[in-house]
């Protein structure tokens, strides 16, 4: 079994299914040569010839302009520019019916040529002397899309990343009439072969099929005789039927594949191009000549002269017509494209565009206007015609019925509207049209669809944010009253005894116990650092008020560093503020805060950030051990001397019993092992000043937590400032042999913090 | 200057559903002459009949649905009916019996079920079955191929029996059915039916005169011209070959294994093949698009489906030829068929069991 690279090798080409064979009357164009026409009057230059974005429009009414000169610039991957066919002046920017079945008007430029076809500065390239990235920019600056019919904009189309199988390059022209291709390649084999060859730098494919019809011989072989002796190069004459030049059909022809519903060419290793499109690549590259012009077959028996002109871009028909001798008939059709799938133009002064390969004025003869339609009989004959393997009389009947389910389980969408099928009609149905109907329909649906959904959508974001709004209202209203009483009850209780104690612990082993989702303990773990952050900036704020702070630590230290750090602080805080919506939900660490800030000195940060880290873990590591083993963590409390030594143990204390409380009204801080380690780690490298503020910090910070808690559960108001006379006699006495002195006070003023804090909070 | 608008194709191929009609008749010409000839001129009559009832009957019921008559009669149709349902009645059969037939055809069948191209059962079969379930009797009282009737019958015979039941000399319809020795002659399918449910072999039965050469004096040549009109309508690519070569090879196919097994109790297949309605079922009846499956694989399995009802209900069925119901039973699978063989389109993976 031969591999299908040597199939084609060897010549094979396959067959689709279907396929007509209306007469192709080409023979009365396509022994002419292309002819030149004298400049027209007026050019009309829509400014969006291609599937895409128009560029953006470079010249202004009144600005002269040269022959190939950009008339809009390519800002956009899908855009591609248009070009001044000749010299001239533009006169209007303006909607002008487009060349298009919908006829609508879209911005034009008018260009009047001023006769002298003066060229712009041109530079050729050498293809083998450039890159890929200037091929393709030349490609898309000269304004190439496909010329086949689509006009896809080809640098989009042969910038790709994926392998490339074979290349096709499309001569099948199979549309009765339009020669224009066929010409083409009777003239200009050579720079066509030039342009394949541009083709196949950019894409590096095994093989370049060409595939041409067997009724144009004389072009088949005047691309062989171009290809000389390239390697892998295929001239495949096909059979001469109708779409055998579809995309489509044409892969399934030279290699046996189909492309799969929904997906492109490429995907199966096969780019496409129009040898027209190849020629146009070739005079951009070779001889930067942009895409100004193109063959256009002008024929139909109203015609005196039919044959191909050479047009240039924005001509109007009205011009190709006369210019060939044109005698209107009553009735007259003009079709713009093939009889099969071109379009019938209204207007006459529409122009001429990069897609336009043929422009007919047939008598009514010639090309009979289709008879009344009649009833659908079933024959079958349309499916035997579809090339695409459809069922044409049942999407008919799901057409007509808008029967949109049934149309998409028959494959509507699969449809290329070659009209085979409607050729074929014993009945003369316009299937095609009804087709394009039902195609239009479900687009429609579908539009419809999509905006209901999120219309849907607004209205429910909405209404969960009305939600949203009341519950935090309540929330807040509730927080505040539970302020209020916690307050009430501080100020009147002093003392009840180790029971209380007891209590609070029997309830913090019992809420452990409670299995925690993993998430919420690691967003509480986040608001608790936010918040001791936030804490953290409330308190540097504080110590600026009261200078004694900076002063009472008095070491060594430069308290301008201190000041960064405070003004560090606060930077964090203000963004953890900012950040405190998503922190509860997606874990945003703290530390992360200290790299945001950018135009600080790294070191005074980094220093900066080690402050505030540690003392965010201390607080963390302060909570779990506070309950199993309440002292041994706190170096703050070996820092003391002996001298202070109660007063500083009175704090110490309270902080612990603080932070037993704050530990039992959350649980989950049980969980929290990992910074202890960490935190002493930092610590390590501190001064030991440094340290004792830092615990005082905690220990306030510890209260500040407590205090939160209080307020989310008033049960354990009373608790809070019980715990302290009981936790004294637990306090480990050790101070080694440093300043005592500068350890009270800091303990002091921590507390003092602490206590304006507690004022203060009720906010 | 302003111009026409139209939707592409702006071309067609000139092959109207008008013109497939005419051909279709035209086809049959050869068939109905030699019927003619064999079975009498009554054939023309009922032929003219039916079809002068078929376009008043479509006329009125068009003009009733308000759609344009002239446009519509001019499609056709409604002539091919009225000459398939003509050609299937015996050619002596009263007047009244194809005027019902043709009738109930055109405006039961094809008109209340909305028209051309939207009807389910073939008109001209369904109306055959309406006349034969219900007078029997006139249905199949085929005169014996003109070789073995006693009395020639001339135009005139033909107009009077047909009109009055009673020849121009004043033979009823059963005495013209009778041999010299008075036995009335049954068709040679009939024949077979009935000899074999005697216990006659069919080596035995086919020597009666009525069987003639291969497959009953007469019906050979008939089978014949349709066939050769068939065969026109194939090279007009007017019908395509799946439904008449499925149908005739699913009856060849089926008859020959049962001659294989038992020869004494089942016909030849080639008796099969040119006896009966079979050629005009394969050729005309069957194919018509609007009651056939319109999918290639669809068209060859309605075409079997009727090969092998046909077969079935001649071998063991109570009635001697069985196309009309065969036709009917398919007509009614052509949805379901044409649902599950649909073709597999460009770029899908094929359907499967859907």
């Amino acid at each position: 079994m031969p591999t299908l690279f040597q199939q084609i090798q060897a010549g094979k080409v396959w067959d689709f299914h279907g396929g007509i064979h209306p007469p192709s009357r080409k023979e009365r164009t396509n022994q002419k040569p292309v002819a030149l026409l004298d400049i027209p009057d007026r050019l009309y230059i829509p400014l969006r010839q291609h599937i895409g974005v128009a560029g953006k429009v470079l010249v202004k009414v009144g600005d002269r302009v040269l022959k190939g000169q950009a008339l809009t610039q390519a800002d956009n991957a899908m855009a591609v520019p248009v070009h001044a066919p000749t010299s001239g002046m533009v006169l209007a920017i303006e909607l002008h019916t487009s060349t298009h079945p919908s006829s609508l008007a879209e911005p034009t430029l008018v260009l009047a040529p001023d006769g002298m076809d003066e060229w712009r500065p041109r530079k050729p390239l050498d293809p083998e002397q450039v890159d890929i990235y200037t091929l393709l920019e030349r490609i898309q600056e000269s304004g190439i899309s496909g010329m086949g019919g689509a006009g896809f904009p080809t640098h989009i189309k042969v910038n790709v990343k994926q392998p490339v199988d074979y290349l096709i390059i499309n001569a099948v022209e199979c549309e009765p009439y339009i020669t224009a291709d066929d010409m083409l390649m009777q003239e200009r084999a050579s720079d066509i072969i030039a342009g394949i060859e541009i083709l196949v730098k950019l894409l590096s494919p095994k093989a370049v099929l060409i595939g041409i019809e067997d009724d144009k011989p004389i072009a088949a072989a005047s691309l062989k005789a171009a290809i000389g002796q390239r390697d892998n190069y295929f001239v495949r004459e096909v059979p001469t039927k109708y779409p055998s030049g579809g995309e489509k059909q044409l892969i399934q022809l030279l290699t046996n594949k189909e492309v799969p519903a929904g997906r492109r060419p490429l995907d199966i290793g096969i780019v496409m191009q129009n040898v027209g499109t190849a020629f146009a690549i070739a005079q951009a590259v070779l001889d930067d000549i942009p895409l100004i012009h193109r063959v256009v077959t002008v024929a139909g028996e109203t015609l005196a002269q039919q044959q191909n002109v050479l047009a240039l871009i924005g001509t109007p028909i009205s011009d190709l017509l006369n210019a060939c001798g044109f005698q209107a008939e009553p009735q007259q059709r003009i079709i713009v494209g093939g009889p099969m799938m071109g379009f019938a133009i209204a207007d006459w002064s529409v122009p001429v565009v990069k897609t336009t390969n043929c422009v007919l004025a047939p008598t009514e003869n010639e090309l009979g206007a289709a008879s009344e339609e009649m009833d659908c009989i079933r024959c079958g004959a349309c499916a035997d015609a579809c090339p695409a393997s459809l069922l044409p009389q049942q999407l008919l009947w799901y057409s007509k019925a808008h029967d949109q389910d049934k149309l998409a389980e028959y494959n509507l969408s699969d449809c290329i509207e070659c009209g085979a099928c409607a050729y074929v009609c014993p009945s003369e149905i316009p299937l095609v049209h009804y087709y394009r109907v039902a195609k239009a329909e479900i687009r429609e649906t579908q539009r419809e669809a999509l905006k209901a959904e999120q219309a849907k959508a607004r209205f429910d974001a909405r209404t969960e944010r009305l939600e949203r709004e009341k519950q935090e209202r309540l929330e807040r209203n509730q927080q505040l009253a539970a302020q209020r009483v916690a307050q009430q009850q501080a100020s009147g209780q002093a003392s009840q005894s180790a029971a209380a104690v007891q209590q609070a612990l029997a309830r913090t082993q019992q809420q452990s116990d409670q299995p925690l989702d993993k998430a919420q303990i690691i967003a509480e773990r986040e608001r608790k650092k936010a918040e001791a952050l936030a804490y953290q900036q409330q308190k540097q704020q504080a110590q600026t008020a009261t200078p004694a702070e900076n002063t009472a630590p008095g070491t060594a230290e430069d308290p301008r560093k201190a000041a960064i750090a405070a003004a560090l602080a606060r930077a964090k805080a203000k963004k953890q503020a900012e950040a405190q919506p998503e922190a509860i939900e997606q874990p945003a660490p703290a530390e992360t805060a200290a790299s945001d800030t950018p135009d600080m000195d790294a070191k005074k940060a980094a220093v900066a950030a080690a402050i505030a880290r540690a003392k965010a873990k201390k607080q963390a590591e302060a909570q779990p051990e506070a309950i199993e083993q309440p002292a041994p963590a706190e170096t703050a409390a070996s820092d003391i001397p002996d001298v202070n030594a109660k007063k500083a143990a009175v704090a110490a204390a309270i902080a612990r019993a603080k932070a037993k409380k704050q530990a039992e009204a959350q649980p989950e801080a049980v969980e929290q092992p990992a910074p202890a380690e960490t935190a002493s780690s930092d610590t390590a490298d501190m001064d030991a000043k440094k340290a004792a503020v830092a615990a005082a910090i905690a220990r306030a910070k510890a209260k500040k937590l407590a205090e939160q808690a209080e307020a989310q559960q008033q049960t354990e108001v009373k608790a809070t400032t019980q715990q302290a006379p009981s936790a004294e006699p637990q306090e480990p006495v050790a101070p080694p042999e440093q300043d005592a002195k500068k350890a009270a006070i800091a303990a002091a003023i921590a507390r003092a913090k602490a206590k304006k804090q507690q004022n203060s909070e009720p906010l | 200057m302003s111009f026409k608008i139209a939707s592409s194709p702006h071309q067609h191929i000139q092959k109207t559903t008008a013109q497939l009609m005419k051909l279709v008749a035209v086809a049959a010409v050869p068939g109905i002459a030699v019927q003619a000839y064999f079975f009498g001129y009554g054939v023309l009559i009922q032929l003219l009949l039916a079809i002068i009832t078929a376009l008043l009957c479509e006329a009125a019921v068009l003009a009733l649905r308000g759609k344009k008559v002239k446009v519509k009669l001019l499609d056709h149709s409604a002539l091919v009916t009225a000459l398939l349902l003509a050609v299937a009645i015996p050619s002596y059969a009263p007047w009244w019996l194809v005027v019902i037939g043709t009738a109930f055809a055109i405006i039961v069948v094809k008109q209340l079920y909305g028209g051309l191209g939207n009807n389910l059962f073939n008109p001209a079969m369904a109306a055959y079955v309406l006349l034969l379930v219900s007078f029997p009797l006139p249905m199949t009282s085929w005169l014996p191929a003109a070789p073995l009737q006693q009395q020639s019958l001339g135009p005139a015979d033909a107009v009077c029996t047909i009109f009055t039941n009673f020849s121009c000399s004043g033979y009823s319809i059963s005495q013209l059915r009778q041999d010299a020795d008075g036995i009335s002659m049954a068709t040679p399918l009939d024949t077979l039916k009935t000899d074999l449910s005697q216990g006659y072999t069919t080596e035995e039965s086919m020597k009666k005169p009525v069987f003639g050469w291969l497959s009953g004096e007469g019906w050979f040549w008939v089978n014949l011209a349709y066939l050769a009109g068939g065969l026109f309508l194939l090279q007009q690519k007017v019908i395509q070959w799946r439904i008449p070569v499925a149908v005739l090879g699913s009856l060849f196919g089926f008859s020959f294994i049962a001659w294989l097994i038992s020869p004494d109790t089942n016909a030849s297949p080639l008796f099969q093949l040119f006896s009966g309605a079979t050629m005009l079922a394969a050729f005309f009846i069957a194919t018509d698009p609007v009651s056939a499956s319109t999918t290639e694989k669809g068209r060859l399995v309605f075409g079997a489906l009727i090969g092998g009802l046909a077969f079935v209900i001649r071998s063991y069925g109570g009635y001697p030829d069985a196309f009309a119901f065969a036709v009917m039973l398919a007509n009614m699978t052509v949805p379901l068929i044409d649902y599950y063989t649909q073709p597999r389109t460009y770029g899908h993976k094929s359907k499967g069991a859907r």
